[in-house]
């Protein structure tokens, strides 16, 4: 090619195509890695929500068939004896209490009857991957190490997971008090962060003349932007817990007894991830008000409007899809975060289900904290179906993000 | 800015015009609603601000109550290679030392890998692999770290063990626990460099290409250094992001602090011991509650000037290219 150049370039030529084609194919393969990354990485959660596991029963099920019918297969009124026949009439009377055990279906009494007489208990438990390859491993592994148990195909995202509170026994299990504290320290948070981060854009966009103090404002938001989170669950912890105990504890309003009040409660939580969201609120809604032309705010106090008039009836409604996609994002933050409420003080253990602002709270991060660090591989299994709860709700938050922003976008 | 733009919207305002015979006074009126308004919003805006000295102020004054107690001195605070608060010995080396470890773990990942991606999605992608990579790596930016931390521990961990033996590599260790942070940050390298490689004028491009460069030369020798500063300011965001991230170290690197340089060995990062020491019942106006403050002082201050030192060049990258 190109004869007409002199020799030297003709001779650097395929060594300098060469370098940049393997360039190109490095360049491309760590942008591939990424994408891959992130593949790994749903697989993993994918491999450990569901596997065998080896149960061992307390009570075995051959011994409660009544007449060589097995278990699985007994009469409504059969397995209401067997109820009756191993629980003390206490611990009968108190579940009676709850729900009329006559009127229940034949699949909840049978629940029941595992739950509380069978008492399965876990022994070891294996990733989705180890179930279909090793599978012959499992079975003789099970059968000289534990032989009184029975293998299960367990499917650990279930109804009853997300139905039931935490507890020590794996099987029992679950994520509803988790997720009950973190819709309403999610709610704290957006009655908090929304109008005050709203308010602050809306103050730095339309109000703010350009002198020391704005121009310290902005920077400030910035800066605040990027301080790590647990820097806030130490303020939060400082300030919201200890400080102002008497009001996040509820004792103030009479909603706690003074003597054993706690500031560790959703009230403090929520309050610690507005201030955390706030600074991403306001750059994103001070965003959104900037795309607002400024005809439309020349136009309004030309007629006469006043200055708030115009921002209300003009520039807001103009921004409010880019300020709420800027809210939605900065919520998903708030929901996914960990650290600062470990701080904060969420409780490690919550059998519970978290009632007001005032009441005492775990949320799904830190569920997925606690499970994952327990030792025992059956609460990993449960951390993996929590995950995959977290990350669904997350998307479909994100997805509503991008809607509203391909709206906003055909809008303006 | 489409500002000739047909207006969208008319509403009350027509309805607010008085319509008198008298004299229409010029004088300006006094507006309770406005002000009051006005005052709501002015607080909003400062509220942050309150944040701010609340950190501070907060953070200052329990590690002025840590360092003035009798069993501290400031000198083995700085040089002290064991923190056992029981045994009262506060040296934050290990914990800076572990922080550090991690930190420079994640950005040997996130480094050369985002910014080879960037140069790819800037230089190389067509607009639509563009458009569909792009939104897959912020859902990767967007996961809660939490589930990185389980990553690090049931899938990096295993990993590592595999490739180097089970007795040379922890359970808990800070390889994993920085590996993973390096994925984590990967990302936020990766779009940011490539805002700043899109940013270089088109014309620094095409003298380039008339004058005989191949595409790789383009990229290496004339994108490359026009967009360093803002490069750099990435790299400045992603290390302060490792050195504040918390749940992944809290999981996988390890509890207990350790003054160790093995990667495979456990040691307990600053945000690490933070966490772990105020998860259990922490009794206020003890010295450990103190010296948690202490520690994320040194925490708030490192991630700060780092943060600061990327404003300025970013700043500085601002002035040489300007809007172009």
């Amino acid at each position: 090619m190109n004869t007409h150049l002199s020799p030297v370039f003709q001779v650097n030529f395929p060594s300098r195509y060469r370098s940049g084609r393997l360039a190109r194919w490095v360049f491309q393969f760590s942008t591939l890695l990424g994408i891959a990354l992130l593949a790994l990485l749903m697989f993993t959660i994918l491999d450990g929500l569901m596997g065998y596991a080896a149960m061992t029963d307390k009570v075995s099920r051959e011994s409660l068939a009544v007449d060589h019918v097995p278990l699985e297969a007994l009469s409504s009124a059969q397995l209401l004896g067997i109820l009756q026949a191993n629980l003390s009439s206490n611990a009968y009377q108190t579940l009676d209490n709850q729900q009329t055990l006559a009127e229940l279906s034949r699949s909840r009494l049978y629940t029941l009857v595992v739950d509380r007489v069978v008492k399965p208990r876990v022994d070891e438990t294996w990733s989705l991957t180890e179930s279909l390859f090793k599978r012959d491993e499992i079975f003789t592994r099970v059968a000289q190490q534990y032989p009184d148990a029975h293998l299960e195909w367990k499917f650990w995202l279930n109804p009853k997971f997300l139905a039931s509170a935490a507890s020590s026994d794996p099987l029992q299990a679950g994520v509803r008090s988790a997720l009950l504290g973190s819709l309403w320290t999610i709610l704290i948070t957006i009655l908090f962060a929304f109008p005050v981060g709203v308010g602050a854009a809306i103050y730095l966009e339309e109000y703010a003349a350009d002198n020391a103090l704005n121009r310290v404002l902005k920077t400030n938001i910035t800066n605040l932007a990027g301080v790590p989170s647990i820097i806030y669950g130490m303020l939060g912890l400082a300030i919201f817990v200890r400080a102002l105990q008497s009001i996040t504890s509820g004792a103030l309003f009479g909603a706690a007894d003074p003597a054993g009040a706690t500031g560790r409660t959703v009230l403090s939580a929520g309050l610690t991830l507005a201030l955390l969201v706030l600074p991403l609120i306001i750059i994103n809604a001070q965003e959104a008000i900037r795309t607002v032309p400024d005809s439309l705010r020349q136009a309004s106090l030309g007629l006469g409007a006043t200055k708030w008039q115009t921002i209300w009836h003009h520039v807001l409604p103009n921004a409010i899809s880019g300020i709420l996609t800027g809210a939605i994002l900065a919520i998903s933050r708030a929901i996914g975060e960990t650290a600062p409420l470990v701080v904060v003080g969420a409780a490690t253990f919550l059998n519970f289900d978290p009632n007001g602002p005032f009441s005492r709270f775990s949320t799904l991060p830190i569920q997925i904290y606690q499970w994952t660090s327990r030792a025992q591989g059956e609460f990993r299994n449960l951390a993996a179906a929590a995950i995959l709860l977290l990350l669904v709700m997350l998307l479909s938050l994100n997805a509503s993000a991008i809607l509203l922003r391909n709206r906003f976008r055909s809008k303006i | 800015m489409p500002s000739n733009r047909p207006m969208v919207k008319f509403q009350s305002t027509a309805s607010e015009v008085r319509r008198t015979s008298e004299a229409i006074s010029l004088k300006k009126r006094a507006r309770p609603g406005e002000a009051l308004v006005q005052a709501f919003l002015f607080f909003c805006g400062a509220f942050s601000i309150l944040t701010t000295v609340g950190i501070v102020y907060e953070l200052g004054k329990e590690s002025l109550l840590f360092f003035t107690s009798p069993e501290v001195n400031l000198w083995q605070f700085m040089t002290g290679t064991v923190w056992q608060p029981q045994a009262g010995k506060f040296g934050i080396l290990p914990l800076v030392s572990a922080t550090l470890m991690t930190s420079g773990f994640a950005m040997l990942i996130a480094v050369p890998l985002g910014l080879a991606s960037a140069i790819y999605l800037s230089e190389y992608a067509t607009p639509r692999f563009r458009n569909t990579i792009k939104p897959i790596l912020e859902i990767l930016a967007g996961i809660p770290t939490v589930v990185y931390g389980y990553f690090a521990l049931t899938f990096m961990t295993p990993l590592l063990r595999m490739i180097f033996g089970n007795e040379v590599v922890g359970i808990y260790n800070t390889a994993s626990a920085g590996i993973v942070m390096g994925i984590l940050i990967l990302p936020l390298i990766s779009s940011m460099s490539e805002d700043a490689l899109s940013a270089v004028p088109r014309s620094l491009r095409e003298a380039a290409y008339g004058l005989g460069a191949t595409k790789f030369e383009v990229a290496i020798k004339v994108v490359l250094p026009a967009a360093v500063s803002g490069i750099a300011a990435a790299f400045l965001i992603g290390i302060s992001r490792a050195i504040g991230e918390t749940m992944i170290v809290a999981i996988a690197a390890g509890a207990g602090p350790a003054f160790t340089l093995n990667p495979f060995q456990a040691a307990e990062t600053m945000t690490g011991h933070i966490v772990r020491i105020s998860g259990g019942d922490l009794s206020y106006n003890s010295i450990d509650y103190n010296s948690l403050f202490a520690i994320g002082l040194l925490l708030f201050v490192m991630t700060l000037a780092i943060n600061l030192i990327s404003q300025q060049v970013v700043r500085r990258f601002r002035k040489s290219y300007g809007s172009s």
